[in-house]
């Protein structure tokens, strides 16, 4: 733990500007305490660390006074005024490992606490930040939170632990990446030894190993490479050849990476055999010469003798490029030069022989190159394997559909008995002829209709339309929800959902294996039973016109609720079954049956009389639960 | 070449009308109450009104027979006088080749008329005509008639025909087509109780079968733009469950073949319809019920 205590003198202020209290302050592990000079002044100060989410001070040097600001978890600080920075300092170091170690001790100590979920207060701040946008941006679910958790009815832990997918979204962790190289180009990078210089240049990374440090120390052998880079930043190939010939090993940094080279014409192997470059040549840059960079012509005038001491620049950055892109291939630990060039070595060991051992990798080439280059028309046609569908009796997908839609036209059975057509095929075609030349003698009939006949269709068609003028629902194109006034919509939906979030938890309570669920799940019970009368309310308070309709919209949200509440019911039954209060199996039986009736009743009589007599316990219980109706009991 | 001038052409329309011409069916309604040349006098009185409501809209008459079907009528490609002749000459043409295609003696029952075939040839006389009046509105500025579908159909449904009606009745659908329905027969029929359902169409199945004009000019004579001021009969909506495949019961819930769609109330090894083999159910997944329950953490 922390280095005991600090105690310094200071000035408390309630805010930046105030003068301050004169006290002393002290700091333990757990809390700090400040007691001023003159307690009739103001009382002592005693916080814990825990409260404390951060701190602030003041710099060193400025005009301005020592200051630390101590913020709290709730808001608000302590600021407090030392004499001196240096004093502060120690008071800001210790506040600082104080409140870290607060912290971590708050992360122990919720895993415990976790299965007490009232606990709250150790929710992350970053949470509640979530939580906190999640109700701004979702209405409706602010609506619900502020029923049902602002009332009591639910508690925070509970009202969210549904909502877990919701939190999570926002969540997206990020995941630690590794470290690869900066992009930073090696014209400037000093000879560190990270193995940015090994990977970049294969060239040194052997030479290193060849002559390091059996032919010269590892300084000369630094001295050389960056002589050499000198030479390559002259641009001057004559010099860097005439150098090169002198010294043997400073040849090896100057000519061009044979290793380089060939690693390169390794790749190029395995580049698709079907590549057209010339395909692409219409892009931008690439038919330039040196891909656009601006160059000295002069230079191009230089023979091929020293052609190998010259460098390109868009080479350096292609295998800057790649060795960027490739990242780190080693995981040593840094600052050994020897070490790094070793590790590497091992490493590109490993490389070579994977690709050695799949050996016939040319073959592979060679059957990707006359895949590729496949002659169409040689080609058999290439259709997926299909199975025709092949269905044996179309009839039985209309029997599966008739039955019921025409139960809904009101046919009957009897009326679909087939009828017999006695007449032969050519009789039956025979009278259809006849009919027709029939009328073409005979013309149109006149009048076409009787004047009561049409009397009677007109009278049909319009009681038809009118009994089916409220059927409404059953038109995908209508919604009997438009058609009512747009407060008893609103408030329609919202007992919707409101009921959907305490049925959520109601159900999601069960089985009840402690007291905890026990609770709860009675809170959620009385909160339902509020909603019935809501729910009268709105019917009664709607026109007669669609007071049918919203009776229709709110019966599924009863029989949803009776469903709870019957299960709610034959739980407490149960338990109090098994809790010793034994009635025999016929009065359970008579009373279950009971309760079933009075929830079938419910709505239709509003008092419902029964004698002592009949009344078992349990049904004393239930008209207890359901106290919300007017029962009236005769003793 | 028909030029319209005027630019309010959103009450024109171009009606396709399928007429049952089942043999079997008519002879068995004469003797119960609509005959079928009363049943010609309605429909060609009605026919005439339609023309005259509007000197562009257009009538199509598609026969809807035993053996095949075929166009009947085009008041556009028609000379304007003597229409009920030129009619009733297709038709009396029509009803003899359907004769000549017919194979049996006798029918069982009163059989089916092809209904799939013919909604079949009235979309695609729609759609033809469409794409011709695209032209037309390009040169003359004015919208092409807004079609639709009237089937007056007596005979009872075929289910063989189920998976071709049901066809038509989604290409209807999809190209904004109403299919009314105005059912003759004893019966109700499923299928066009569902065209109409699907379409948006009327689906009417008149009691005074000797007031059918009065019907027919009542309901089905309005164009698809004065429908939306008008009440005219609601569907009382569909029975969409389905039955099972195998015992024809009403399920809510069941197992449906993945290749050919067809329902089942219990699990199979092969599917009856098209002979797919099922894989075994996951019916023994773990279950999240046995997890040890806990209470919500923070």
């Amino acid at each position: 733990m922390a280095s005991g205590k600090v105690i310094k003198r200071a000035k408390y202020k309630s805010s930046v500007k105030d003068p301050g209290v004169p006290g002393i302050l002290e700091m333990m592990d757990d809390r700090f305490i400040f007691t001023p000079n003159n307690p009739k002044l103001s009382s002592s100060l005693s916080v814990q660390f825990k409260l404390i989410k951060g701190h602030k001070f003041t710099k060193e040097g400025s005009h301005k006074h020592a200051l630390l600001n101590l913020t709290q978890d709730q808001g608000g600080s302590y600021i407090f005024e030392f004499e001196n920075f240096s004093d502060r300092d120690v008071c800001r170091e210790f506040v600082g490992r104080a409140t870290t170690m607060a912290g971590e001790a708050g992360k122990t100590s919720s895993e415990p606490s976790a299965v007490t979920p009232q606990d709250e207060q150790l929710i992350s701040t970053q949470e509640m930040e979530r939580r906190i946008k999640l109700l701004q941006e979702d209405g409706e679910l602010q609506k619900l939170h502020k029923q049902f958790v602002i009332g009591g009815i639910l508690t925070e832990a509970e009202f969210w632990a549904t909502r877990k997918k919701l939190l999570d979204r926002n969540t997206s962790s990020v995941i630690k990446q590794r470290a690869g190289f900066k992009s930073a180009m090696l014209a400037d990078v000093k000879p560190a030894a990270d193995g940015r210089i090994f990977a970049e240049k294969p060239a040194v990374h052997q030479a290193f190993l060849k002559f390091v440090p059996r032919k010269m120390t590892e300084k000369d052998f630094w001295n050389k490479y960056c002589r050499a880079e000198y030479l390559h930043s002259t641009k001057n190939p004559v010099a860097a050849a005439a150098e090169a010939a002198e010294d043997e090993e400073l040849a090896v940094f100057l000519k061009n990476d044979d290793v380089w080279a060939s690693e390169a014409r390794r790749k190029i192997r395995r580049v698709d055999p079907t590549l057209d470059m010339e395909a692409d040549e219409g892009d931008d840059y690439i038919h330039l010469p040196d891909h656009g960079l601006s160059r000295d012509d002069s230079k191009d005038a230089i023979d091929s003798p020293y052609e190998e001491y010259r460098r390109s620049l868009s080479q350096v950055l292609n295998r800057h490029g790649a060795v960027v892109l490739e990242g780190r291939s080693i995981d040593v630990e840094l600052g050994d030069t020897r070490s790094v060039a070793e590790a590497l070595a091992r490493s590109k060991q490993v490389e070579l022989a994977n690709e050695a051992s799949d050996g016939n990798a040319n073959q592979e080439r060679l059957d990707r190159i006359s895949q590729l280059a496949e002659i169409e028309d040689l080609q058999p046609p290439r259709d997926p394997p299909l199975a025709p569908l092949f269905i044996k009796d179309p009839r039985d997908y209309f029997d599966s559909q008739q039955a019921n839609a025409l139960k809904t036209l009101g046919d009957t059975l009897v009326e679909t008995r087939q009828m017999k057509c006695n007449l032969s095929t050519s009789e039956a075609y025979g009278s259809l002829r006849e009919c027709i030349s029939e009328i073409k003698i005979a013309g149109l009939s006149d009048p076409i209709v009787k004047p009561e006949i049409a009397f009677k269709v007109f009278n049909g068609l319009t009681q038809n339309i009118s009994s089916t003028k409220y059927h409404l629902g059953k038109n995908p194109q209508e919604s009997v929800l438009d058609r009512l006034p747009n407060i008893t919509k609103d408030e329609l939906l919202h007992h919707w959902t409101s009921i959907q979030e305490l049925l959520k938890h109601f159900w999601s309570s069960y089985p009840i294996t402690t007291s905890y669920l026990y609770v709860k799940v009675g809170r959620l019970k009385d909160a339902m039973s509020q909603i019935y009368p809501k729910l009268q309310e709105i019917k009664e308070s709607v026109q007669s016109d669609f007071r049918h309709q919203v009776s229709l919209l709110v019966q599924p949200m009863l029989q949803a609720l009776d469903a709870a509440f019957a299960h709610y019911d034959a739980d407490l039954q149960k338990r109090s079954a098994k809790g010793g209060d034994r009635t025999n199996g016929y009065d359970r039986m008579r009373s279950i049956k009971l309760h079933y009736a009075i929830i079938g009743l419910k709505f239709k009589f509003r008092r419902i009389t029964i004698s002592e007599r009949a009344l078992p316990s349990c049904l004393v219980q239930f008209i207890k639960l359901h106290s919300v109706f007017y029962f009236e009991i005769l003793c | 070449m028909l030029v319209c001038l005027c630019n309010c052409t959103d009450d024109v329309s171009l009606l396709m009308v399928l007429l049952d011409t089942n043999p079997f069916f008519w002879s068995t309604s004469k003797s119960t109450s609509l005959s079928f040349s009363n049943f010609l006098s309605h429909v060609l009185a009605f026919l005439n009104s339609v023309l005259l409501l509007n000197q562009f809209n257009q009538v199509v008459v598609i026969a809807t027979g035993f053996n095949t079907c075929d166009y009947v009528y085009d008041s556009s490609s028609s000379p304007t006088n003597q229409r009920a002749e030129t009619l009733l000459r297709k038709f009396e043409e029509f009803v003899v080749k359907d004769e000549q295609l017919s194979k049996e003696d006798t029918v069982d029952g009163i059989g089916n008329s092809l209904l799939s075939g013919s909604l079949s040839m009235a979309l695609c006389c729609i759609l033809k005509s469409n794409s011709n009046d695209i032209q037309r509105v390009f040169r003359s500025g004015s919208l092409h008639p807004q079609p639709r579908i009237l089937c007056l159909h007596g005979s009872p449904d075929g289910p063989g025909q189920y998976v071709a009606v049901m066809n038509a009745i989604f290409s209807a659908q999809r190209s904004m087509v109403p299919i009314d329905s105005c059912v003759l027969g004893v019966q109700h029929s499923a299928f066009l109780q569902q065209a109409s359902y699907i379409t948006g169409g009327v689906y009417l199945k008149p009691q005074q079968l000797d007031g059918l004009f009065q019907y027919l000019s009542t309901v089905f004579g309005t164009d698809l733009h004065s429908r939306r001021f008008l009440q005219l009969p609601k569907p009382v909506g569909v029975d969409f469950r389905a039955s099972c495949f195998c015992h024809k019961n009403t399920i809510d819930m069941g197992y449906i073949c993945s290749v050919c769609l067809s329902i089942f109330c219990k699990h199979h090894k092969k599917c009856s319809t098209c002979g797919s083999v099922f894989g075994q159910a996951q019916t023994n997944a773990p279950s999240t019920s046995n997890q040890k329950r806990k209470t919500p953490d923070t």
